[in-house]
This record gives C-alpha cells, structure tokens and sequence, in this order.
C-alpha cells in the first residue's frame, strides 16, 4: 500500500492539483469570512472579538492535527524504515508552524482586551508555545542534520514533541489555566451556540486545504529536487 | 507478517515514546504548584504557610461585592465556597463584572484579605448572540 507514495506516481498528481485545490480554497475561505466577519452574531460578552476565535480556534487545531500527523509519520519511518514518508513529514510541518505562529498571534490580540493582557504563561498558552519551538527544531533539523541520519534525527524530534499534544489538549482541565477550557466537546453539550460554530466549521475547512495546498507544493518542490539531482530512484 | 527487526523497531521506539511519556507526566504531576496558573480562595484557607511572595488568586466576582472608592476597588473572589475581599488600585480589563471569572495578581495580607497589584478578567468557554443571553435570562 506504501507504494501510493511512490514520488514518481505522485508527481503527476502533485503538479497539477495545486491549481484546483487553490480554487476550491478561494470559495470556501470566501464563504467563512463572509460568515465570520459579517453573518455570524456578536457575543454577549465579548461583543465583536469573539470573530477572533474564527482564525485562532482553526489555527491551533490545524498546528495540532499536522504535528499528530508528521509523529505518526515518524513513527513509521522509524519502524518499518518507510521511505516515502519523510519527505511527506517534511513537506508538511512548513504549514503547520505557520499556523502554530497564527494561534498565538491571533490569541494575544484576543487577550489585550478580553483578558487586559497580552500574554500569561499558563500552562495552555506556554504548552503552545513549545510546540512552536518543536515545529521549530523540527524544520531546522532538516536542514543541518546530515543526509544519512536525518530521518532518524527528524522522527525522533517528531516523538518526542508530540507528548506535547495531550498536554495542549487537557492542560486546560487539567490545571487552573487563564484560558478557558475548551467549549466543543464531542461527549458533552457543546457551549459554543450553532450561529458561531458555523464559520468555526467552515473557516477549519479553509485552513485544512489551505495546508493541503502548501503541503503538495512543498513536497512537489522537495520531488523536483530529488530529480536534479539524479536520486530519483527511491 | 513482519520481520524479527520490525517487530523489535516496533518495541524499541513504542518503550522510548512511553517512557519519555510517563516522565513528562510525573515530572509536570510534581510540578502541579507551578503549573497551575492561579489558585482558589478555598485553597487559600487552607495554605500551610502564609508568604509574602506574589501568587495569583482566581474565582468569580461574587454579586454585589463591587465597591469603588477615589482611589481603589474592592471586591469579594469567591469560589462559593470560600470567599477573599481583594483591594485593587488601577485600570481594569472591560470585561471584569459580577459573576464574571477574574484573576488577581498581588499579595495577601491574611487569610480573607489580598492586595492585587494586577487584574485579568477571565473568559469563560461560553460563546452565544446577545438575543439568547437574554431568552436565557427570561426564563430563569
């Protein structure tokens, strides 16, 4: 089944779909931000920063959902010494660490004036953070670490990072945390009323392909390499 | 249908991920003082020591606790449960109301008494228009 993988079957693929991903991602971050900044309600509370939670919540769960993904990744390539997987692993984490940085950013300017601060280091908001330095070390490593190890090195950052995840996920129940806990709960009532969850839905949506879309082109550019030069026999 | 090398890879690095897992765990158990960001005023009551160092008390506002005067706030934190009057001079966050959660940053003076130096106002994880705040509120 790995062989799906294969760069040379692939590359036809990831060569042309960049263009029809971009253009389904146009109309459906369209439709979120219409829906996020004008048809969605204001808060009671917060009246219209609550359209902030329409970049951050996505945000941090697309960095969430991508590290998962280059740690299972890694796993394998650890495991059964895949050899397709690492270029996916490294052509995805670029995205990832972007919207990393969109959540704290988005969530800081949330902060100043809900909470009269730009930033605390409670446990959900410095966990964050580490997760940033890992995406960080990750992407470095890729670059410094020597050819014959860096598999190892990449996969092994990849682990080792994503014991960081449960802690984002459950620090907020876990400890007394300034940020709140989360309010879509899968088991319980979900405390988010169905007028905002809508663009929250859509604005994931658009979040989810836009890292598709960086990740085929980065791993079109990474298979482009490997052809000039002349290693494209894997 | 794996090799002898696979399945050996496969416990090698399924030790290594639980047991970097159990030490972060039992390390951040140990560290749960730190960890958690502010403490309730039930916790207060019963601190073994009382320090001058700062420390961060969080709860509710409780209802009809606000008092201003020219040159300070005060206000009870409750956790209905146990209760701490707080006094703040400053400006505070536009979210700080009654029955809203809060987190006070400062010293205590007592048991029932903390000088805040700082105030955050904390967002609770509800998130609903106005109109069905209100529908809420009728009914109640």
């Amino acid at each position: 089944m790995f062989n799906q993988f294969s760069p040379s079957k692939i590359f036809s693929f990831t060569s042309k779909a960049p263009k029809y991903i971009f253009a389904i991602f146009i109309v459906i971050i369209s439709i979120g931000l219409i829906e996020a900044l004008f048809l969605s309600p204001e808060d009671y509370l917060q009246s219209d920063s609550v359209r902030i939670m329409y970049v951050h919540v996505p945000a941090a769960w697309i960095s969430l959902g991508i590290f998962s993904l280059i740690a299972l990744l890694s796993f394998s390539i650890l495991i059964f010494k895949n050899k397709f997987f690492p270029l996916v692993a490294k052509s995805l984490a670029p995205s990832g660490f972007v919207f990393n940085i969109i959540a704290l950013v988005t969530g800081s300017i949330w902060g100043k004036p809900t909470w009269g601060t730009w930033w605390v280091w409670d446990a959900r908001i410095t966990s964050m953070l580490i997760l940033g330095l890992f995406y960080l070390l990750y992407i470095i490593a890729w670059r410094i670490v020597d050819t014959n190890n860096v598999n190892k090195v990449t996969s092994i950052i990849a682990i080792i990072g994503v014991v960081n995840v449960p802690i984002i996920k459950f620090s907020v129940d876990w400890w007394s945390t300034l940020h709140q806990p989360s309010s879509i709960n899968i088991l319980s009532k979900s405390t988010i009323h169905e007028s905002m969850l809508l663009p929250l839905i859509i604005m994931t949506a658009a979040f989810a392909l836009f890292s598709l879309l960086i990740f085929l082109m980065k791993y079109n550019t990474e298979l482009i390499k490997i052809k000039n030069k002349g290693l494209d026999r894997i | 249908m794996y090799g002898k090398k696979v399945k050996l890879r496969f416990f090698f690095f399924s030790t290594i991920f639980l047991a970097i897992l159990l030490t972060t765990f039992l390390i951040l158990k140990s560290l749960e003082e730190n960890v958690v960001y502010f403490i309730s005023p039930s916790d207060v009551k019963v601190l073994p020591e009382l320090n001058q160092k700062k420390m961060r008390i969080g709860g509710m506002v409780k209802k009809g606790s606000i008092e201003t005067n020219s040159n300070e706030i005060l206000f009870i934190i409750t956790d209905y449960k146990s209760e701490i009057k707080v006094s703040f001079s400053g400006s505070i966050p536009n979210l700080f109301a009654e029955e809203k959660g809060v987190v006070a940053e400062g010293y205590l003076k007592d048991r029932n008494f903390f000088n805040a130096k700082k105030i955050l106002a904390k967002h609770d994880e509800n998130y609903m228009p106005p109109e069905v705040k209100k529908a809420i509120e009728d009914k109640q």
